[in-house]
């Protein structure tokens, strides 16, 4: 019964790593962009709704909610101002950029926040727990795993039913023509990055309630996400998913076995699908 | 008839400029004191690392982050050799780059499955397990870390620097790893700039510049691509045990650090010039005087750092030698080839083909 306590868990956990992974994955996808500042980004989010938790003293997902347009605006801003700058056939240059960018926001959060391990309060919600059968889930964990199949259908309903997601499916294939309809690649891009800090921010969000953090865990997010995007297969949501719930199992598995395996773990199940299965389980792009 | 060359006038005024600054260099430890001998092993160890991770990205395309595996795997070897197998560190220092160019294998074999920009996440992955298992390996400290034992502090020629220069044995220490440094960072120069002469040279910029035009013309690319990531590996792996030969202490986290031996080394290289072998050079004095500056400001300095990396990429993606070179004209590694009439050579260029 404990392995399947274990498993329920580590599926559960999936949910988060889908979450960091799903904002890696959208920029990807529109723009064949890698963020090396991921995980950065996600760490920065938390510290905005700690910083809005505590100034105004409200409920965290309020200060997530707050915290959404400003991360939207920087993303867009960042975007438009350096990323825009760096797109091309070469992929030299967005890798060095993000990866300047990963080191000064590591940094630029040290200089404010200090290294000591911050958590964003949620009360009672943090301990909170339900049975099912003979397993205990925790309210937390099973509201991160919501949150996460919630973004991902989200994100599919705004890719195939709106006028954006067009516009964002046609610079995907071709820029050039796109532009030709009058779409603009330049504000396309900039809204996508946009809407990928918006989920960044709900990763945050259950990253900062769930555990400590502190400035210099973001590249370790950084890896979960592109784990799970691999494994899922690049330019399906639904695999990402899939691929963060591999990552999850395995790393609750590995601790369940011996404490110090649990991260080891969920990179070895990583290197073992890129064995198998090197487009990933679910491939779709073919680039 | 035309000769094809390569050397330029500039080239061999700097050739000779580099000859005068070697002397300088190897007599150092005549004159200078030995803070300043520890801060030339610095900077001669990083131009070593930066130079192979310029080979790696800036020639073969490759953009890896997760260097600091190379780094960590030579700093354990060269430990384990000393504890596990009391071999004297110098020796080992060969060991170093020979195992890290074997664990190179697997590391290429996963990151090569992976395209374009996501091999330089794989190979950060890579780094990540390698130094989770040595964090496991209780012999070697664990997770934290071990230091050189007694016997192995005294490698060979420290004693005979000890009584030739009539100093103590930690100083005679710091000169030898110097000298040792010297020499693997004029071999990494004087290598690179052999290798990317030589036929496998061209293939490798045409690979660079466009890998089908080059498969086109015979070029095996893939071939291409191992043969740099196990260089640099291999080179890297050197380097990493001389920096620990030095240090005599060694923990995971110090040399695995992404900070120290990826994030420093690409920011050495961007500042510098990608892609020239001047361009690291240029960078690691850069590197050296801002770290000099800055250092008392600890993370304020990365910030400076990493913006520094990002506005030369967005500006001038060539980096500070690039902007001299391409201002001046002036090449002192010149690997451009150039046709030259061989009889009566009247026109001295005649065609230029980009190397």
């Amino acid at each position: 019964m404990i392995w399947v306590d274990t498993i329920v868990q580590g599926i559960l956990l999936g949910g988060l790593y889908a979450l960091f992974a799903a904002g890696l994955s959208l920029v990807f996808g529109i723009m064949r962009l890698v963020n090396l500042a991921h995980g950065d980004l996600i760490v920065m989010a938390a510290y905005v709704i700690l910083v809005v938790v505590s100034f105004l003293g409200i409920n965290p997902f309020l200060a997530a909610a707050i915290a959404m347009p400003l991360m939207f605006g920087f993303g867009w801003l960042l975007q438009r101002i350096v990323l825009n700058r760096v797109l091309g056939e070469d992929i030299l240059p967005p890798l060095l950029v993000t990866f300047g960018l990963s080191i000064v926001l590591q940094n630029a959060l040290l200089e404010g926040f200090t290294a000591d391990s911050q958590r964003i309060g949620a009360g009672a919600l943090e301990t909170a727990s339900f049975a099912v059968g003979p397993v205990t889930l925790g309210v937390m964990p099973v509201l991160t795993f919501l949150s996460a199949i919630a973004v991902i259908v989200g994100l599919n309903q705004l890719f195939y039913r709106t006028a954006l997601g067009r516009a964002f499916r046609a610079t995907s294939d071709d820029p050039v023509t796109a532009s030709l309809m009058g779409i603009k690649p330049a504000s396309v891009f900039a809204t996508a990055t946009g809407i990928a800090m918006i989920v960044v921010t709900i990763a945050a969000l259950y990253l900062g309630m769930r555990a400590n953090f502190d400035p210099t865990i973001g590249p370790a997010r950084l890896i979960y996400a592109f784990e799970a995007v691999i494994i899922g297969g690049l330019g399906s949501l639904w695999g990402t998913l899939a691929g963060g719930i591999i990552i999850g199992v395995a790393q609750t598995v590995g601790a369940a076995i011996n404490p110090e395996w649990q991260i080891l773990a969920g990179h070895v199940a990583f290197l073992v699908v890129l064995l198998i299965k090197p487009r990933g389980l679910f491939p779709r792009a073919y680039d | 008839m035309y000769i094809v060359e390569t050397r330029t006038k500039a080239s061999r005024i700097a050739g000779i400029a580099a000859l005068v600054l070697l002397v300088a260099l190897i007599a150092a430890p005549l004159f200078a004191s030995r803070s300043m001998i520890q801060d030339l092993f610095f900077i001669l160890t990083m131009l070593t690392l930066a130079q192979f991770w310029n080979l790696l990205a800036g020639y073969g395309g490759l953009v890896s982050v997760g260097q600091h595996a190379f780094v960590g795997i030579g700093a354990y070897t060269l430990f384990g050799a000393g504890i596990l197998w009391g071999m004297d560190p110098i020796a080992a220092l060969l060991i170093c780059g020979v195992v890290a160019a074997i664990i190179a294998v697997p590391t290429a074999f996963f990151a090569f499955r992976l395209a374009g920009a996501y091999f330089a996440i794989g190979t950060w992955v890579v780094a990540e397990v390698v130094r989770l298992l040595v964090a496991q390996w209780q012999t070697l400290g664990g997770g934290s870390g071990t230091s050189l034992p007694p016997q192995a502090r005294d490698f060979i020629g420290v004693e005979t620097i000890a009584t030739l220069l009539d100093v103590r044995t930690a100083a005679a220490r710091d000169i030898v790893t110097y000298w040792l440094a010297l020499a693997l960072a004029v071999a990494t120069i004087g290598g690179i700039y052999w290798l990317l002469r030589t036929k496998r040279g061209l293939a490798l910029a045409a690979v660079r510049d466009n890998i089908e035009a080059a498969k086109s013309v015979g070029v095996d690319a893939v071939r291409m691509k191992w043969l740099v990531f196990l260089v640099s590996a291999f080179g890297t792996g050197i380097a990493g045990g001389l920096i620990y030969l030095q240090k005599g202490r060694v923990s995971p986290d110090a040399a695995f650090s992404v900070t120290d031996w990826t994030a420093f080394v690409i920011f050495i290289v961007v500042i510098g010039g990608i892609g020239t072998v001047e361009g690291p050079i240029i960078g690691v004095i850069v590197f050296f005087l801002l770290q000099s500056l800055l250092a008392d400001y600890g993370s304020a300095y990365l910030i400076v750092l990493g913006a520094l990396g990002i506005v030369i990429m967005l500006f001038a993606p060539r980096g500070i030698w690039g902007l001299i070179s391409a201002r001046t004209g002036i090449q002192l590694f010149p690997i451009r080839r150039r046709l030259r009439r061989a009889a009566t050579s009247t026109k001295p260029t005649t065609g230029e083909r980009h190397g």
